[in-house]
């Protein structure tokens, strides 16, 4: 984050904000991407009005306003570069209101837009990556709109769990490292002199560098990376550029270690995305318990899954100890590892479908990527779900260093 | 008497109370005294995550925070009210507080409190409103001065 890049100006249509005591939160979000929360004017008349003209009947007059604050952002009322979406966490009829209102603007003006549902609990460190998107897709089109990698740069994606860094020349990976991530800054040395050392290039030869993750900041800082970048906008670059679908609508699906990304990009460039995860039950993080409880490396699992049926054991993995808990019980009661495993990566891909992919639109090709999209049995629970074939590109692990490298690119010099 | 008004924050309703005497309970002395009181912290209302959390005294956890943190605002006026004046479907311009499932919930607390209560629809013509203005000043009337209530 630049505080001289441009100001964006972030629309917020919201109910509930102000009274789950959060707007503070939002506000320093906002402003730590250097941008502004601004409130679309609307007459009260058009307030009256939205439900007809919406096409959507609501009882709180807050989700109205919402409602009208869209309208006047479509019909070019009021000039906003982005917009925040956000309701109330277990309001069945916000959420209604708030996956409508962002598809209409979506759809209707291409401005990026993101939704969240908050809680009193909601912080400013939450809302940060989110907010980063969607001022980097609003701020940085041209770069993020860059489809391939020139000279000699890097890219070092600090995840939670592993760190991978790549090192790229003329539009190919020359080098690669994958470690597990302990400290930051040492894991973040360790992958990028592997990656370094297979490339057979020094550290003063990279003409740019970028980072990403959740680490990205600290390890930018160490390394003076040229581009310092949220996960959400260079994932996606690497997805698309890894899939060699960079052209037209893509959905790319992320299962990190601790969060879970799903977005549905055009062109390369994010539109709607949700970011989240009830619990680390819909994370990689449960796929790494459950291959620790059956003894098997974390590599093992996927093809240990593909052996079994997911639809011979009962598992919810909606809360990680509940996941847990189904898992030793069945193991108890005599169930074969291989099912187990097969559903313990359905119950992943279920907690994906059910809690992110209903919030943005699914278009193919669906990229899968991110480390956990080596777990065979995952892509396949998946494909499986959506019906659709999902797409592993190779070296689907290191999308974020990929798209950290493409994207670092457009700073080079001369 | 200190009456309760829904919609909570309409200035009709504050202002028909106030003439006949008594001492209307509006949402706008209780985000007032969240403004004046202390720094603003947590702008526009200075209401900190905190509040939903007192509202776990009316609605549980599972309950939206949006709710909650509008029922800890209406706690003071539930506790003090001798009365209550409904009204029914109200245009937002009357008066509003924007969540339909605090409202809900707010006219259940005030109908259990079973304190005197005078609920009616929003008028719809003029002859209605003239109605809807005899009805609440007669209700008023017939409640103790908030003078008296001491």
């Amino acid at each position: 984050m630049n505080s001289t890049e441009n100001l964006v100006r972030i629309a917020q249509l919201s109910c509930g904000a102000e009274y789950s005591g959060i707007q503070k939160e939002i506000d320093s979000a906002a402003k730590q991407v250097n941008a502004v929360i601004v409130y679309p004017e609307v007459d009260i008349k058009e307030i009256e009005n939205i439900e007809e003209e919406f096409g959507l009947k609501v009882a709180s007059a807050d989700l109205k306003l919402m409602m009208s604050r869209a309208k006047s952002i479509v019909t070019g009322k009021v000039h906003v570069d982005a917009v925040f979406v956000a309701t109330c966490f277990r309001c069945a009829e916000a959420a209604i209101v708030r996956s409508e209102v962002r598809r209409y603007i979506h759809e209707k003006t291409g401005i990026p837009v993101i939704s969240y549902s908050f809680t009193e609990r909601t912080t400013a460190g939450t809302l940060l990556t989110r907010m980063e998107a969607l001022t980097t897709t609003a701020r940085r089109k041209s770069l993020l709109a860059r489809e391939t990698q020139s000279g000699l740069t890097a890219g070092i994606d600090s995840g939670s769990t592993t760190t991978k860094a790549v090192v790229m020349k003329d539009n190919k990976i020359i080098g690669k490292g994958w470690v597990p991530t302990i400290k930051v800054l040492e894991s973040a040395d360790e992958a990028y002199n592997a990656a370094l050392k297979e490339a057979g290039v020094k550290r003063e030869d990279i003409q740019a560098l970028g980072t990403t993750g959740y680490g990205r900041f600290l390890i930018g800082e160490h390394f003076k990376a040229d581009l310092i970048q949220e996960e959400i906008t260079v994932n996606s670059k690497g997805a698309v550029y890894l899939a060699d679908k960079q052209k037209g609508p893509a959905t790319v699906l992320d299962i990190g270690g601790m969060d879970n990304k799903a977005i549905s990009v055009m062109d390369g460039i994010p539109g709607m995305f949700t970011m989240g995860g009830i619990c680390a039950g819909a994370s990689g993080r449960f796929l790494e318990m459950t291959a620790k409880r059956l003894g098997v490396e974390i590599t093992e699992l996927g093809a240990l899954a593909l052996k079994g049926s997911h639809k011979k054991v009962v598992m919810n993995s909606y809360c990680i100890v509940f996941g847990i808990q189904s898992l030793v019980n069945s193991l108890s009661a005599g169930s074969k590892p291989e099912d187990v495993a097969a559903a313990a990566c359905h119950s992943v891909a279920e907690q994906l479908f059910e809690q992110q992919l209903q919030e943005i639109d699914v278009k193919e090709p669906v990229i899968m990527c991110g480390g956990t999209s080596l777990i065979e049995g995952l892509p396949r629970a998946v494909e499986e779900l959506l019906k659709v074939k999902v797409i592993v590109p190779e070296n689907a692990q290191l999308i974020g260093a990929v798209g950290a490298a493409l994207l670092a690119s457009g700073f080079i010099r001369g | 008497m200190k009456i309760f008004i829904y919609p909570t924050n309409s200035l009709i309703l504050s202002d028909l109370v106030a003439r006949f005497g008594h001492e209307p309970l509006a949402i706008m002395q209780e985000i007032s005294k969240k403004i004046k009181t202390g720094g603003l912290d947590s702008p526009p209302l200075n209401i900190t995550p905190e509040d939903p959390k007192f509202g776990l005294k009316y609605a549980a956890v599972e309950v939206p925070s949006g709710v909650r943190g509008r029922m800890s605002l209406f706690d003071p006026l539930l506790t003090q009210a001798g009365a209550a004046i409904i009204v029914r479907d109200p245009v937002i311009s009357f008066g509003c507080m924007g969540c339909a499932r605090t409202n809900e919930l707010v006219n259940f607390l005030i109908r259990a409190k079973k304190i005197p209560m005078l609920e009616l629809d929003y008028p719809v013509s003029e002859e209605d409103a003239r109605e809807f203005v005899f009805r609440i000043s007669e209700f008023l009337k017939s409640l103790k001065p908030a003078e008296e209530k001491e």
